[in-house]
This record gives C-alpha cells, sequence and structure tokens, in this order.
C-alpha cells in the first residue's frame, strides 16, 4: 500500500531525467515563482470566453519547435494524442487515400531507396506500443497512493463553482456579493463578512487572512521541498486546464468580460493550495505529514528532451504521406492549370466586367465564388481578408460596449458609431432566469409552461429566427446609419477616433484595392462581402463568424469599405495614387449569411438609377449562386437530399441555420487545408471542394513582394491558426478539442463544461472537426521563389511558422508555372507525381453523385472530400 | 375499454424490441421507429381519453397476467387508468415524441445514436408502465427499469469519468428508495394478505378501517413510499444528484431530469393520497419536505452560474411545491402545475445552449454594472452566509456521503480479514452446515432456528457490504455477492417451516444463471486483460463491449430487474419475513440494496469510465 508511484513509463522517464540533469542541471532546484507563473501560463490554453472566439494553434506554447518535434514533446508531458493512430494511418493507406506511391516517396526522402522495404513493412504491418504515457501528474498522484485522499474530488466541485460564481458573466440570479476587488480580496472579504466558511477547517481559514500569505508558503506545508514545487503546480493546474487557461487568458485580456472581474492564476493557485490543505486536514487531521517525506524519487523535469522513437519516425512518414497525397494533387492541378492558361492564347483581361465582387479569403467562401463565376462569365471575383483592411470598434445603436472588427492581434484607433435605428430589439421570456425561484416558477409554470409545449412543436416541426438565435444579420441594423467619416479629429469617445478622416479612408482604400490587383478596369457595380453565420443553441457561434474580425460578422466593415470607396473626397485623392475610379463605378456592402446561404446588401439607395438596374440583375445573379452554393454544401448533410430541386433544397439549408435541434448548422472551417495568394485564374477551373482560403493577388503589381508581406503575415496567426486548431481538435477531441457538444453545460457564459462539476472545454467540439482531415495547411504563393522566401524571411514570427513547418509553403513561378516547396530553409523544385486530374463538365452532378461517410471515423469521413478536378 | 390499456403498455415494449434489432447505422430507421411508436401512442391516448371524458370519465382497473399463485401470495400485474393516469399520459407522450423527433437530428452520427433511442424506448415503456400500474407490484417493475434507464443514460458517454461517478451515485440513491418500496410492499402484504390495488385503496371506509387496525406499520410503509417519492423527485435531503444526473445529451436531461422522471415522486404521492389522507402527520410530513425544498433548492438555483443546474434546482423547487398541492389534496392543480413544469423545464433545457448567445447579446445593450453593498451590517453577513451556503449547496452531498455510504465503506474496509482463504472455506463449511441444519429443520429447537436465521442472514449483510467496498479483485468481489444471496435464502428459508422448495428453485435458478454468466464474462476478461482489479474505472468496454453488455444483462439479472426469476424469488422472500422480524427484513433490506449498487459498480468499474489502455485519446478526469 505504500509504494510511491514514479510514472507509467518508467525507462522513458529515467533516461528523459538523466538527460536532462545534465543539460537543465534540474533547473529550479529554488522555486522562482513569478518564472512558474511565467510557465504555467505559457503552456495552459489561451481561449478566451466564447463570445471572442479567436482560431489558435492549440500547441501554441511549442511551436518555437519544429512541428514533429513539438508534437511529440507535448504528447510526452501532456499525454495528448498528436498525430491519428496507427491502425487509422493503416486504414487510410488501405483505402488509397495515402497514395502509395506518395509513401514510398516520403519514405525514399527521409529515409534513403535503400531503406524503403523495412519501412514499408514497418508501417503496414509491425506492431508498436502505442501507449501514450504523461508527465503530468505523476507527482500530484501520490496524495491517493501515500495518504488515500483523492484531492481532486474533494477540492474541484467547489473550486470550480466559486470560479465560475465570481467571473459569471450573468447566469445567476444572485450575483457573487463582493465585487470590484481581485479574486483573493473578495473571497477573504466574504469569508470575514459571513456567519458560515469556504472551508471545512480552521487552518486553512486563518491562513487566507495570514498577511504573508504567498504560492511557497503554502507548498512547504502541503510538499515541504522546494524541488518539488514547480512539478507539483503544473501537476495541479493542469488537471483542470480548462479553468486554469481561462483564468490565464482573463487575467491577460480582462476587457473580454463584459462584466470586469479581477482575477489571476496566482489567486487561483493560492486559493486551490487552500482548499488542498483544507481537505487535508479534514480527512486526515491535522497531523499529516508534507508529500515530500512519502515520496522516494527526484522531481521530474517535464521540459526535459524526450527520446526519439521509430514509432515516431512511423508517425511522421504517415503523415507527411497523408498530407502530400493531397498537396501533390493540388500542385499537379495548379501546375497543369497554369500551363494550359499559358499556352492557350490570353483571354484578354480588358473585356469590360458586368460586376466584380470582393470575398473574404476564408475557404467557405471559395464555392459561392465559383457559382457567382459559372452563371455570370462577365464578373470577376476577388479575395481579401473580411475585415477589407479597416479597423475600428463598433458600437451599435444603444450599445454599452464596443465589438472589435478586425484581426484580433490588432488594437484600433477608431471608433464607428450606429445611430437613427427606430427598430426594437427583441426579447424572448423563455431565457429569463427569472422563472428559477418557487414563486416566480410557479406562476412560470402556469404561464410559460403552457406556452412553452407549442413553442416546442413549433421549433421541431416549422423551425424559424427567434430572438435567442443568433443572426448574422442582426449584428448590424441595415437601415441604421455609421459614422464612418471623422467630423473632427477632436471628435473622440474614450480615446478613440470617431469614424476616418479623408486620408485615413484614401490610405485604407489604397491599401485593399492595391492588395488584390484592382487597381483599373472598374467594372460598374464593385461588391463587397463579408461574411457571418446565423445558428441556433449554438455556444460555439462565434467560431464560425468571420476570423478577421474577430470572430463576428464582417457586415459593418464591408459597409464602412463601400462607403469610404463610394466617397468623392477620397475617389479623388486615390486619382492622385493611380488609382482612378469612374464615378460610374460604385462600391456595394453586403453580407454573405454562411449557415443559411443569404446575401444582404447594404445601403442600396445611393445607387444611381443605372447601377439599381444593374444591381437588381446581379442581385438575380447572386441568388442563384447561392442556390447553387446551398446544393454543394447540402451533400455533406445527412437530413437533406442533395438531388431534391433546388429551391427546397435551398430552403433546407436556411432552416437548419435556425434549428434549435441541429448541431450542425454549417461546418465551420472543416476541411480547410489550403491557401492561395494569387490571382483567381491561377484556380479558377479548379475544383478545390471549399478547401481553400483564396487571397487575391497580382505578382506583376508587386516585383518586389511589398504589398506580398502585408499579404503574407496573418496568414500564419489566421489561416494557419484555424488550421491547426481544426488539426488538435480533430486527433484528441478528448484532451486538446470540447468533446461532443450534445452534453455541453453553459457555464457564467463564458464557456463550456461537462456536468455541473466538470472542467471547462477549450477547443473545437466534435461536430465542427468530424468532417476535418487532420493536415497542415499548405500555402500556394504565384510568385518567383526568391521573392516569396524573402518576403517570409522578413519578420522572425513569419519565419518560425514556415521554418518550424507548422504550416507547408509552396511558389509558383509565374513565368514558367514550374512548382517549387519550401524545405529546411530554400525552395527546391517539386515535380508532382499525379498526372491525371479528372476534368468535370459539370460540378453539380459531381455534388449529386458524391459519396456520404459511412461513420464520422476519419478513414470513412475523409473519403467525403472530392479530389482535385479541372471544370470549365 | 379496460382492455385497452394493456395496449398502451404493449405498444413501446413491442417498439423497444423492435428497435433492438435494427443496425447501428440506419439511423433514420431507428429514430422513425421510436417517433412512430411514441406518435402513434400519443393519438391512441388522445383519442382513448376522448372516449373515456364522453363516458363520464370512469376509473379503470383491470387485472392482468397472474406471475405466481400460492395460497397466502399471489403476484400479478394490474392496470388502472384515472385522471391522474390520463393526464402523466399525455404529457409523456407528447413530450417523449417531440423529445423523439428533435433529437433524431440532435443526436446525428453520435456513437451512441442506436443505444439512446433503444434506452429512450425502454424508459417510455417503464413510464407507461408506472403511470398505468394498477397495484404497487406493478408499480414497482416500472419503477425498476426506470431506474436502470436512468442509469444508462446517465452514463451515456460511458468513456469519460464524471459521468460514470454520477451515474454511479444517482443509481445508489434510486436503489435506495426501491428498497424503501420494497419494504413498504413487505408491509403491505402482510398488513392486507394479498397485492392491494389502488382500485380498493381508493374504499375509503375500508382504508379507514385498516388504518385503525394497524397505525404504525401504516404509517412505516407511508413513509417508505414518502422517502421514494423524495428520492425520485430529488427532494430535500436527496436533492444533489439531479444536477449531476445531467450527463446525457441534453435531450436525454431535458426529458429524464427536466421532466418526467423527477416527476413520478409527485405522480407517487398522488397514487398513494387516498391512503394517508386521514393522517395529519404524514401530510406534516410531505408538506415540511415540500416547503423546505422550495425555499432551499430556490435559494440554491439563484446562486447557480452554470445554466443547466440552474434549471435543475429550478425545477426541484417546483416539485416542492407540487409536493404541497398534492398534500393539501388540491390535486387538479398539482396536476396543471405538473403539466406546466414539465413543458416548461424540458424547454429551458432543450435551449439551454442558447443561453450564452441570448445574455451576452442582451447584456451588450442593457448592462448595469451592480452595486455592491460593502457595510458591516447584520443583514449583509446573514445574506452572505446564505450565498456561500447555496453555493455549497447546503452541504447536502458531503452530507448524504458522510451519513449514507461513509460508514458503509468504513465497515467494508474493516472487513478484510475476509480476503483470506481460511475465512473463505469456513464461510462455505458454514453455509453447508446450514443446509445440513435445514433440512432436519423440524428437530431444531426453535430458539436456536431463530438464532440460525438471523445468524445468516447477518453474514449474508457482511459479504455484501464486503463486496461493495472490494478493491483489489473482481472475481472475489462477484463471488460475494452471490454468496451474499446464497446465505440470504438460507436464512429466509429458515424461517419459514412452510417454505416451498419451488419458491427456492425460481429464486435459485435466476441466481445461478446470472452468477454463471457473470462468471464466464469476468473469467473472459481475466484471461484477456490479466489484472482485473477494482481500484480505479478501466474502461474496458473500448475493447469488449459484447463481454460488458453479456456482464451487465447477468448484473441486472442478478439483482432482480423485474420479470426475472431473481425479481419473483426476491418478492416471495419478502413476503416470507414476518413483519415482526425487525432485525431480518434489515439484514435483508441492506443486502438487496448493496447487492445492485456493489453489482453496478462493478460493472462501471470494470467496463466504463476512461480507458486504462492510452493508446487512444481518453478524457481528462475532471472532463
Amino acid at each position: 500500500m505504500n509504494q510511491t508511484i514514479t510514472s507509467h513509463n518508467s525507462s522513458s522517464i529515467n533516461s528523459a531525467l538523466s538527460d536532462s540533469s545534465s543539460k537543465h542541471n534540474l533547473s529550479h532546484a529554488s522555486f522562482n515563482e513569478v518564472h512558474v507563473l511565467h510557465q504555467l501560463k505559457h503552456y495552459l490554453p489561451s481561449q478566451t470566453p466564447l463570445k471572442d472566439f479567436i482560431h489558435h494553434n492549440s500547441l501554441h506554447a511549442f511551436q518555437g519547435m519544429k512541428f514533429y518535434d513539438a508534437i511529440f514533446k507535448a504528447s510526452e508531458i501532456f499525454g495528448f494524442q498528436v498525430a491519428m493512430e496507427l491502425h487509422d494511418y493503416r486504414k487510410l493507406i488501405e483505402v488509397g487515400r495515402i497514395r502509395a506511391e506518395i509513401l514510398d516517396k516520403v519514405i525514399c526522402d527521409k529515409k534513403g531507396s535503400e531503406h524503403l522495404a523495412i519501412w514499408k513493412s514497418n508501417i503496414l504491418s509491425k506492431e508498436y506500443d502505442e501507449h501514450i504515457s504523461s508527465r503530468i501528474g505523476l507527482l500530484r498522484a501520490n496524495w491517493k497512493v501515500a495518504h488515500q485522499v483523492d484531492l481532486d474530488t474533494m477540492v474541484q466541485p467547489l473550486l470550480f463553482r466559486v470560479l465560475c460564481s465570481y467571473l459569471d458573466q450573468g447566469v445567476a440570479i444572485w450575483e457573487f456579493p463582493v465585487g470590484g476587488k481581485s479574486f483573493l480580496d473578495s473571497l477573504k472579504d466574504l469569508e470575514k463578512n459571513s456567519f458560515t466558511s469556504l472551508f471545512k477547517t480552521s487552518r486553512a481559514q486563518k491562513l487566507l487572512f495570514q498577511q504573508d500569505l504567498s504560492v511557497s508558503g503554502l507548498l512547504d506545508i502541503l510538499i515541504g521541498n522546494e524541488v518539488y514545487f514547480e512539478q507539483y503546480l503544473f501537476d495541479q493546474q493542469f488537471s483542470h486546464r480548462g479553468w486554469s487557461g481561462l483564468v490565464s487568458a482573463v487575467e491577460d485580456k480582462p476587457d473580454t468580460l463584459l462584466s470586469p472581474k479581477q482575477i489571476s492564476l496566482k489567486d487561483l493557485i493560492i486559493f486551490e493550495l487552500l482548499l488542498e490543505i483544507d481537505n487535508l486536514d479534514y480527512v486526515l487531521g491535522s497531523n499529516w505529514k508534507p508529500l515530500c517525506t512519502s515520496i522516494n524519487f527526484p522531481p521530474v523535469d517535464l521540459f526535459a528532451d524526450i527520446e526519439t522513437t521509430e514509432l515516431q519516425e512511423v508517425f511522421k512518414i504517415c503523415q507527411d504521406a497523408f498530407e502530400w497525397s493531397y498537396y501533390d494533387e493540388v500542385l499537379a492541378g495548379v501546375k497543369q492549370l497554369s500551363e494550359s492558361k499559358q499556352n492557350s492564347s490570353k483571354i484578354s483581361s480588358t473585356e469590360p466586367k458586368n460586376f466584380q465582387a470582393m470575398f473574404c479569403i476564408d475557404e467557405r467562401e471559395c464555392s459561392l465564388r465559383r457559382h457567382i463565376e459559372s452563371i455570370d462569365n462577365r464578373c470577376e471575383t476577388f479575395g481579401t481578408p473580411g475585415f477589407f483592411s479597416v479597423e475600428f470598434f463598433f458600437q451599435a445603436h444603444n450599445a454599452k460596449f464596443y465589438d472589435k472588427l478586425c484581426p484580433a492581434p490588432v488594437t484600433p484607433n477608431y471608433l464607428i458609431k450606429e445611430f437613427d435605428v427606430t427598430e426594437k430589439r427583441k426579447h424572448d421570456l423563455f431565457y429569463t432566469n427569472k422563472s428559477h425561484s418557487f414563486h416566480t416558477g410557479f406562476i412560470s409554470s402556469f404561464t410559460l409552461g403552457f406556452w412553452a409545449a407549442i413553442r416546442l412543436v413549433r421549433n421541431v416541426f416549422k423551425p424559424s429566427m427567434a430572438p435567442a438565435i443568433s443572426n448574422a444579420f442582426a449584428h448590424m441594423n441595415s437601415k441604421g446609419k455609421l459614422t464612418v467619416e471623422n467630423v473632427s479629429t477632436s471628435d473622440r469617445e474614450n480615446n478613440l477616433q470617431i469614424g476616418f478622416t479623408v486620408d485615413e479612408m484614401t490610405t485604407r482604400v489604397a491599401s485593399l484595392l492595391n492588395g488584390i490587383a484592382l487597381t483599373k478596369n472598374f467594372a460598374p457595380l464593385v461588391y463587397v462581402i463579408a461574411h457571418g453565420s446565423s445558428s441556433a443553441n449554438n455556444p460555439h457561434h462565434g467560431a464560425h463568424d468571420c476570423g478577421a474580425c474577430s470572430g463576428r460578422p464582417g457586415s459593418v466593415n464591408a459597409r464602412v469599405f463601400a462607403s469610404m470607396a463610394n466617397n468623392e473626397k477620397v475617389r479623388l485623392a486615390l486619382k492622385q495614387q493611380g488609382i482612378d475610379i469612374p464615378t460610374s463605378t460604385q462600391f456595394v456592402g453586403g453580407l454573405h449569411d454562411t449557415a443559411a446561404d443569404e446575401i444582404e446588401f447594404y445601403d442600396l439607395n445611393v445607387l444611381n438609377t443605372v447601377n439599381a438596374q444593374k444591381h437588381k440583375e446581379n442581385a438575380i445573379a447572386f441568388e442563384n449562386a447561392l442556390d447553387l452554393n446551398a446544393k454543394e454544401r447540402s451533400r455533406r448533410f445527412a437530413s437533406i437530399d442533395t438531388k431534391m430541386p433546388i429551391k427546397k433544397v435551398r430552403r433546407a439549408i436556411k432552416e437548419r441555420s435556425v434549428s434549435l435541434f441541429e448541431p450542425r448548422p454549417e461546418l465551420g472551417h472543416g476541411t480547410n487545408t489550403l491557401c492561395v495568394v494569387g490571382k483567381r485564374d491561377l484556380t479558377k477551373g479548379l475544383f478545390l471542394d471549399r478547401r481553400a482560403f483564396l487571397n487575391s493577388y497580382d505578382y506583376k503589381t508587386d516585383p518586389e513582394g511589398k504589398f506580398l508581406t502585408g499579404i503574407m503575415k496573418p496568414l500564419g496567426p489566421v489561416c494557419g491558426g484555424i488550421n491547426l486548431e481544426y488539426y488538435f481538435s480533430r486527433v484528441d477531441n478528448y484532451k486538446l478539442g470540447a468533446g461532443t457538444k450534445l452534453p455541453h453545460n453553459v457555464m457564467g457564459l463564458f464557456g463550456v463544461a461537462n456536468s455541473s462539476d466538470g472542467d471547462l472545454r477549450p477547443g473545437l467540439p466534435w461536430q465542427m472537426i468530424e468532417v476535418h482531415d487532420p493536415v497542415r495547411l499548405m500555402i500556394i504563393v504565384e510568385h518567383f521563389p526568391d521573392v516569396v522566401l524573402k518576403t517570409v524571411q522578413s519578420t522572425p514570427e513569419m519565419y518560425e511558422w514556415f521554418i518550424n513547418e507548422w504550416v507547408h509553403l509552396a511558389a509558383v513561378n509565374p513565368e514558367t508555372s514550374e512548382i517549387s516547396y519550401f524545405v529546411k530553409g530554400a525552395f527546391v523544385p517539386y515535380q508532382p507525381l499525379a498526372n491525371s486530374i479528372h476534368f468535370f463538365k459539370d460540378v453539380n452532378a459531381l455534388l449529386e453523385d458524391a459519396k456520404e461517410m459511412e461513420t464520422n471515423h476519419i478513414a470513412h469521413a475523409t473519403q467525403e472530400n472530392l479530389p482535385i478536378y479541372f471544370y470549365n | 375499454m379496460e382492455q385497452l390499456l394493456q395496449f398502451f403498455i404493449l405498444l413501446p415494449f413491442v417498439g423497444y424490441v423492435v428497435s433492438l434489432f435494427i443496425p447501428d447505422k440506419k439511423e433514420k430507421f431507428i429514430a422513425s421507429i421510436a417517433s412512430t411508436i411514441v406518435g402513434v401512442h400519443f393519438l391512441a391516448l388522445l383519442v382513448f381519453v376522448g372516449f373515456w371524458i364522453i363516458n363520464r370519465s370512469p376509473v379503470l382497473d383491470i387485472r392482468h397476467l397472474t406471475f405466481y399463485k400460492e395460497d397466502s401470495i399471489e403476484i400479478f400485474i394490474n392496470f388502472y387508468f384515472d385522471k391522474i393516469t390520463a393526464v402523466f399520459a399525455l404529457v409523456g407522450a407528447s413530450i417523449t415524441f417531440l423529445v423523439a423527433v428533435y433529437s433524431r437530428f440532435y443526436l446525428h452520427r453520435d456513437s451512441g445514436f442506436k443505444r439512446f433511442f433503444n434506452t429512450l424506448l425502454l424508459f417510455y415503456f417503464a413510464y407507461t408502465l408506472v403511470i398505468f400500474s394498477g397495484n404497487f407490484e406493478t408499480l414497482f417493475v416500472g419503477w425498476e427499469f426506470l431506474g436502470i434507464t436512468s442509469f444508462l443514460l446517465i452514463v451515456f458517454y460511458r468513456d469519460r469519468y464524471l459521468p460514470v461517478k454520477n451515474g454511479l451515485k444517482t443509481i445508489s440513491l434510486y436503489r435506495l428508495g426501491d428498497v424503501c418500496l420494497i419494504l413498504s410492499l413487505w408491509m403491505s402484504h402482510h398488513l392486507w394478505h394479498e397485492n392491494i390495488t389502488f382500485n380498493k385503496l381508493n374504499d375509503l371506509q375500508l382504508v379507514a378501517t385498516h388504518i385503525n387496525e394497524h397505525n404504525y406499520f401504516t404509517i412505516f410503509i407511508i413513509v417508505m413510499f414518502v422517502i421514494a417519492a423524495t428520492i425520485k423527485s430529488a427532494q430535500i435531503p436527496f436533492s444533489s444528484w439531479l444536477p449531476r444526473a445531467m450527463e446525457g445529451p441534453t435531450t436525454s436531461s431535458a426529458i429524464f431530469y427536466g421532466s418526467l422522471s423527477v416527476h413520478l415522486g409527485v405522480f407517487l404521492l398522488l397514487r398513494t393520497y387516498p391512503y394517508w389522507q386521514t393522517l395529519i402527520s404524514m401530510k406534516v410530513l410531505v408538506i415540511s419536505i415540500g416547503s423546505l425544498t422550495a425555499i432551499t433548492a430556490s435559494l440554491i438555483a439563484r446562486v447557480q452560474s452554470s445554466v443547466k443546474t440552474q434549471i435543475a434546482y429550478g425545477s426541484i423547487a417546483q416539485i416542492g411545491l407540487m409536493f404541497i398541492e398534492v398534500a393539501m389534496g388540491w390535486h387538479v392543480l398539482a396536476l396543471v402545475h405538473f403539466t406546466g413544469n414539465a413543458f416548461l423545464r424540458t424547454y429551458q433545457l432543450l435551449v439551454s445552449p442558447s443561453v450564452l448567445g441570448y445574455f451576452i447579446h442582451d447584456q451588450f445593450f442593457s448592462y448595469v454594472p451592480q452595486n455592491y453593498n460593502t457595510t458591516n451590517s447584520f443583514i449583509r453577513k446573514l445574506s452572505n452566509s446564505f450565498y456561500l451556503l447555496s453555493i455549497k449547496e447546503w452541504n447536502m452531498d458531503v452530507l448524504q456521503f458522510r451519513c449514507l455510504w461513509l460508514p458503509l465503506k468504513k465497515l467494508g474496509r474493516q472487513l478484510n480479514f475476509i480476503n483470506s482463504k481460511i475465512i473463505f472455506s469456513i464461510l462455505i463449511l458454514v453455509y453447508f452446515g446450514g443446509l445440513f441444519c435445514f433440512s432436519f429443520e423440524e428437530k431444531i429447537p426453535k430458539p436456536l432456528d431463530d438464532l440460525l436465521h438471523l445468524f445468516f442472514g447477518f453474514i449474508a449483510m457482511i459479504l455484501v457490504i464486503k463486496a461493495f467496498s472490494e478493491r483489489q479483485n473482481a472475481l472475489k468481489a462477484w463471488t460475494l455477492i452471490i454468496a451474499s444471496q446464497f446465505y440470504l435464502i438460507l436464512s429466509i428459508a429458515f424461517l419459514n417451516d412452510k417454505y416451498e422448495y419451488v419458491e427456492i428453485l425460481i429464486y435459485v435458478s435466476g441466481l445461478l444463471l446470472s452468477a454463471i454468466t457473470g462468471f464466464i464474462c469476468l473469467f473472459k476478461l481475466k484471461k484477456i486483460e490479466k489484472s482485473i482489479d477494482l481500484n480505479s474505472f478501466s474502461g474496458h468496454i473500448y475493447e469488449h463491449p459484447r463481454i460488458a453488455f453479456l456482464f451487465l444483462l447477468s448484473c441486472l439479472g442478478f439483482v432482480g430487474l423485474p420479470f426475472t426469476p431473481s425479481f419473483i424469488g426476491i418478492d416471495l422472500m419478502f413476503s416470507h419475513i414476518h413483519k415482526n422480524e425487525y432485525l431480518l427484513i434489515l439484514f435483508s433490506s441492506v443486502s438487496f440494496l448493496f447487492i445492485e449498487i456493489a453489482a453496478l459498480r462493478m460493472y462501471a468499474r470494470l467496463f466504463l469510465g476512461p480507458h486504462k489502455k492510452a493508446y487512444h485519446p481518453i478524457a481528462y478526469r475532471s472532463s
């Protein structure tokens, strides 16, 4: 009974230990609180409250290392599954989803062709011990071994409940009675001013009020020996990484909570240590000895180097082969398409266009662009990050807060206010938390109760938009007005300038138009289409909105941009910079709801009569494109028969977005793999199955790569971040994802947990990632390799993404159509193996016959993804 | 018209059986079977109730299917229909139907899709059985099924720690309620000398004379009912299981813990009301429980910062009020209240994920910073104290653990000596000694006879408590459970000279079947997995779903799930214990309480929870 847990896998830990003792010298023989807190914050999940859903690399803490080194190390430390299971890879090889010739090539490249046979047999049939051991939790587990005390079960329910109550944003009717103070001070206040206590015993209670209350002081009582402190704190905080991560994120960004709270990881740790002492006193009496007296092994250096294993090599080969089985096809397609276009007589690009439309680079817009182009072959589409280069805070009419509408790292200096809104906001009585007391509940039962029955019937059989459904179009009132133009620079609010000056507007419009190379040949109408997503009953709805607008619909940005570009003074200034927009050209803002597949256009009243007429025609084209887009999306939804009449499909798609019972209103960024930076022509004609972020860019206008730097910089954090979050949530949905959303319970309006006593679940829920193939992002840039290389090397933060292999990078030589691939700091030519890309005349027929996944296991799910096709 | 009642019970059962045979992947088929069955059930009910009302709503009562008949005992299934049944049936059918349709989309591609609908139909069958039941036996059968389906839905996400832990917690309390029901069944057998039907309870005259004759025994019966109802409806002091039972998909939480299952306590009180309507003390008891719950649960609901927990306590508070309404005799009010509350909480739970978006949006426009009271007044101190107590759920969870389970766990640990082989041999010897004595029972003097059966009963109890706390070896735990059952039979056999061998045979045959199946499962598992200890959850269902299923069946048969021979055996046994055998009834009811808990604990520890072998993604314990 008195044995202690040294490790699950003593050999690897011991070797890790001996490794580390030489290198790290068991680095923290003396405990450095600031350092350890910093380390903890670095490794904890950094997801902020769900209302601000910003995608990011789940293993951001390891980003300084090469991808494979990083993931295997993270796995060794925290026990994550970081690649698919071996039998899944084998299944993918079996069904041909990992192509045999690619597998051979990857093995030859990595191991040399002479070892092909042996590695192939390893991969296909050798038995490996796939058990994942983890370093975390080993020390703290000894409470149970030595004292039969299960601290987690005793401490966590109360700890979570107190944390949730303190941070609560409005679920509880009776709010935490102390406010305006730090977490620990609030607890002290509460303890002092009540007849009962949070604690069960007196020592912990006294300690709370002790003058020199410190982490190390408490650890002295609990652990005794300083060398174990760091390991213990990691064990403790990672036993509930969800809550600790939220606390750490709120500490760093307090304004992500509407109702402000002063909390810090340190406060959380102190309170948890106190609860531990309290419970140990309670169970064991006050005579227990510190933990270090009952263990006889040295502290484990969590971050020591790890052993390399043959299995890791197998994983590397399999994962690379899986990725390249897809990339190879794509690159082959790009190359062939580019060659054929160069050979064919050039279509004159000066032919006047019916209209031009800008969309977000989001891969969900990729299909809509394809459809609109197929319906009106005299239109032109562009892709650019969906905040349309205008960064600002937005204050909706009567709102008490501002919404940030630009990429997360940017802090805008501008404020756009909405005014002249006459519509009243609608309420929904069912959401009132007032029905939980016995008297109000009594009345509610006799009134709301029977109404609930009717509502339930309606919601089940005839879903429709309601106030409680997050409606992308409600983000801004289309009939309201916006303070786009700054009246005078002294017109400020909370240190933000209201509106933009003409100069500021000009810079932004020019920067966007230059970036996408739309500086001449303007069509009479230029659409600026942002996107957002409506969904019902979905705490993760922010994850479906525009990532470039900090997880919100981009409607205001589109409208602001259109208004700027229509501004006569701006046009004049643009003309001086060489961008001559004819007066007959007008910009129209719009919002595409990616779940409901609807578009709303803004400020149509400014259109002149000719353009108004033209818009009417274009609007029909957009309508038809949306029909097709809905049809294309429907193939992945089991509840919709793709072969139904198209209008019916469209209605069914819209219904999904307002259905309470639909956990997949849309599939978000699932299946994203590619990011193409280049002219539309580079991929126009290539069916990419809604898997590619498309950023418009013309190398010709930018021989030096000046604009390219601006374009490439956010691709890592934004597209790479999205891609890696999907990757990790896919391969380990239990630890790195949020698990299935069906049992989720909303905690304090900032997160979800399972059950009433569970840890918060950061990451993506199962319903969002089940269609996703866990492959890294491949960025394809249309430019000369040396320019691309120079560009990505221009800042270390950007370069890190590529040199450490968190995203792949390829360049397409615009003159020769040659492909080169970035590997170990240089571009090397790449000759695609795939040579027969099929041609498909009618994409719709392809979609109708596409296979639906049998189950959501990867080997089945991935077969829903279609290969690359050429289309007309 | 009475003849139609059986149709309402049969239909969900047929649906359940049919749904078992549909392949996993036929989602549409599975879901439409469920919604069609429940939908047809609902329509049929509507028509039936229409005719019933035209016929001036008579009370219907019909006897079906006699299981077992002997001079003194008769076990039969009896159906009954009155306005209480009508309301509970209509509400139950409509909510189940809506949730079934809702779940078809909600659970799409969930690995437990089929399992969910199977369990839902079984639950619906159990629910109808309870509300259509015409006597306590029939009600008990439904009650038991309901408990099992609850357990299965709470542990729906069985590869995580918390659902399994909370599932066990809930089923343990449910089992306590079941034992209370068994005890009241036992006592009423002795008092009425028959299976009293609810119809007969309506006879005021009869009940009144009966109560006069056996005042204390009647109170015992009613208190047992009240405890069972209190547990099922999560009233104080048993409230804390309800929010923790919300581990399954939101839809199952909505139907079970939001609406139908939790209101069955109210149903039980309504059903038994004629029996206790003249007893002021009992009314006071029910009203006290109800009002205490209404107030405390409201307070707890007010401080909850997680949505589902808040709804759970909100609902508990309303059920507290319903307890009061029933005791006051305001039954129509209680029925309307039940209907409204059931729909309201179902809806609130179903839309609970929307709360995040809605409230944040709402706050965006209407946020007002709170003004905190910073005085040092007495009132503030008092209010803070209430706040803290409510956050800690008035320590009910801790108290329950300390008063109910901890002493037994500790006792179990004290019994470590039973592990040695010598003790086992002695136990076997003693048992054969007992059997030997039994065959010569006539020659044993009466006082010794009395002592012996107490002695064997005591051993039975000790063994099962040991099984409950066994951590090292699953085989040993299983053996202990079986041994305890055999000792129990022996003990009761000693009691009654008229004990028939047929009865023992019925019971033993059921027991043996379960025991042997269980052993086969355990041996098979041990052969593959080498060590099968019960120290922590092992999650072997990941690799051995078939063994797990078989073992679950043997657990259920073993603990006397309705319709198994063991069940009839248990009922028979209890009718053989006389009403003044206090010690023996204590021993045997503790044994029955712990047999199911110990068996399901074994099932959970071996097959559920995070998988021991970490070669695939595994959930954190805290998630």
